[in-house]
């Protein structure tokens, strides 16, 4: 198989690299770019722990092709934080709360409940727990990620309240 | 695992990727969302030596025509249970794709290539048999359209020909006095399904009494079924009590063999099938006329 050149948009900077069209976006990201905060865990888009965000939505790392990601925005964890690796308000969410202890499906769960909360008015803890479905959690029982989501939900829906009232 | 290395091609047009399906021959596959076809390569369950993918060759969006809700095999499952037109005119299918994986799951997944995937426990394949829905497939010399209940032949395979692909899935628009329902069993949230069972039922005008049920069922056989006619037309011109759902849900029961493997026994598939049947029957009927949202 031939190897490809191809340029990849990840936290918003661009990489050239060498792939193979059968390398999944999972390989590319930690195998060749050393992308810690995204996963191989079951590689059948169960378990979420190598999720990205494809143009701003949750996707699966591990069953999305590499070249499919030219010309698209990749978004990781690393790529919500601030200058200095300042904290994301959702991964303070998650410390004050405990909601993180081996931390390997952490950067699943913060990306997709960030999806969730940014895509409209507060979630309840129902839907929360409805877009966990695909992200595994063998440490916290899950209560302490519900209450961390829900924290943060509560941050955005005031902010919002607050600018929409003068 | 790690999946065999195959080439790739992004085709621009449907007939692109016909063309180079009917060129590629059994060593070529159609990618679409990926979410079922990537876990086979990856399990290395499928070893084709090329994909062809397809989601940049059309970016329609769902529509309304003819009496018939259109949709484009690329719309996403997300789009199913978002899209106004889908939940206005299939609220069977947009609620019944909530069962369909996780939300990375739904934010890739097709309509087209989850009818084509013709996995014996699809939520999609059982409400497009329930809706009388037809599939557009385009081949390398024509278009045709292909009932649903011609579609599905055993596990993962349709009647389609190894040239063709599917375009669009047509289902007939929801009718007024119409009510839906979709149950499914599973042994985790957001697996396949041990059993699913998809309901519409029909009332008459002016009374509340039926003149139409159809019922499919999902993860009972090696495709997703129609049940038979027969065994719903005892159902017609009552209104939906109790006893008559009951008998009917018995009498779907004992139609099906379902297999047994390591999630579930076929008893116990049937007595699903008996109970989620009597559930969906009883809430469409509700939903119908108008007694349950």
């Amino acid at each position: 198989m031939r190897m490809r050149r191809l340029v990849l948009s990840v936290n918003g900077t661009d990489h050239e690299v060498s792939v193979l069209p059968s390398d999944t976006l999972l390989d590319v990201l930690h195998d060749e770019l050393g992308m810690a905060d995204v996963r191989y865990g079951c590689g059948e888009g169960v378990c979420g722990t190598c999720t990205v965000l494809l143009d701003g939505e949750p996707v699966n790392g591990c069953l999305t092709l590499a070249v499919q990601a030219t010309g698209r925005q990749v978004t990781t964890l690393r790529g919500l934080m601030g200058p200095g690796d300042a904290m994301h308000p959702l991964q303070e969410c998650f410390l004050r709360h405990g909601a993180s202890q081996c931390g390997f499906c952490t950067p699943g769960m913060i990306l997709t409940a960030l999806d969730l909360v940014q895509r409209g008015s507060r979630p309840s803890r129902e839907d929360i727990r409805f877009a966990l479905v695909g992200s595994l959690c063998r440490c916290t029982g899950y209560t302490k990620i519900l209450d961390a989501i829900e924290e943060y939900a509560d941050m955005v829906a005031s902010e919002a309240s607050r600018q929409a009232s003068p | 695992m790690v999946a065999p290395a195959f080439e790739y091609v992004a085709a621009d047009s449907y007939d692109e990727a016909v063309r180079l399906l009917a060129e590629g021959g059994d060593d070529a596959k159609v990618l679409a969302g990926g979410q079922s076809l990537m876990p086979l390569l990856n399990l290395r369950l499928a070893r084709p030596e090329l994909l062809i993918d397809i989601n940049r060759v059309d970016d329609r969006q769902p529509s309304v025509a003819d009496g018939a809700l259109r949709l484009p095999a690329l719309t996403r499952h997300r789009a199913l249970i978002e899209h106004d037109l889908v939940r206005r005119h299939c609220p069977l299918l947009a609620n019944a794709v909530r069962h369909v994986g996780n939300v990375r799951v739904r934010n890739r997944g097709t309509v087209g290539g989850s009818l084509a995937h013709a996995d014996p426990t699809s939520e999609i394949g059982s409400c497009a048999l329930a809706t009388g829905a037809h599939v557009v497939v385009r081949g390398p010399h024509a278009e045709r359209t292909v009932p649903a209940s011609e579609l599905f032949v055993s596990y993962w395979s349709t009647s389609l020909a190894a040239s063709e692909i599917i375009t669009d899935l047509l289902i007939p628009v929801g009718r007024p006095r119409q009510g839906w329902s979709f149950h499914e069993m599973v042994r985790r949230t957001s697996d396949f399904a041990v059993v699913a069972v998809a309901a519409l039922v029909e009332l008459d005008e002016r009374s509340d009494r039926i003149i139409d049920t159809r019922v499919a069922l999902a993860g009972v056989a090696d495709r997703v079924r129609l049940v038979g006619q027969d065994l719903l037309d005892e159902l017609a011109g009552g209104t939906g009590d109790g006893a008559a759902i009951g008998a009917a849900a018995g009498r779907i029961a004992e139609s099906v063999d379902p297999p047994a493997d390591v999630h579930a026994s076929g008893d116990y598939r049937r007595r699903l099938v008996r109970v989620l049947s009597e559930r969906a029957l009883g809430q469409a009927y509700a939903r119908a006329s108008g007694a349950a949202a």
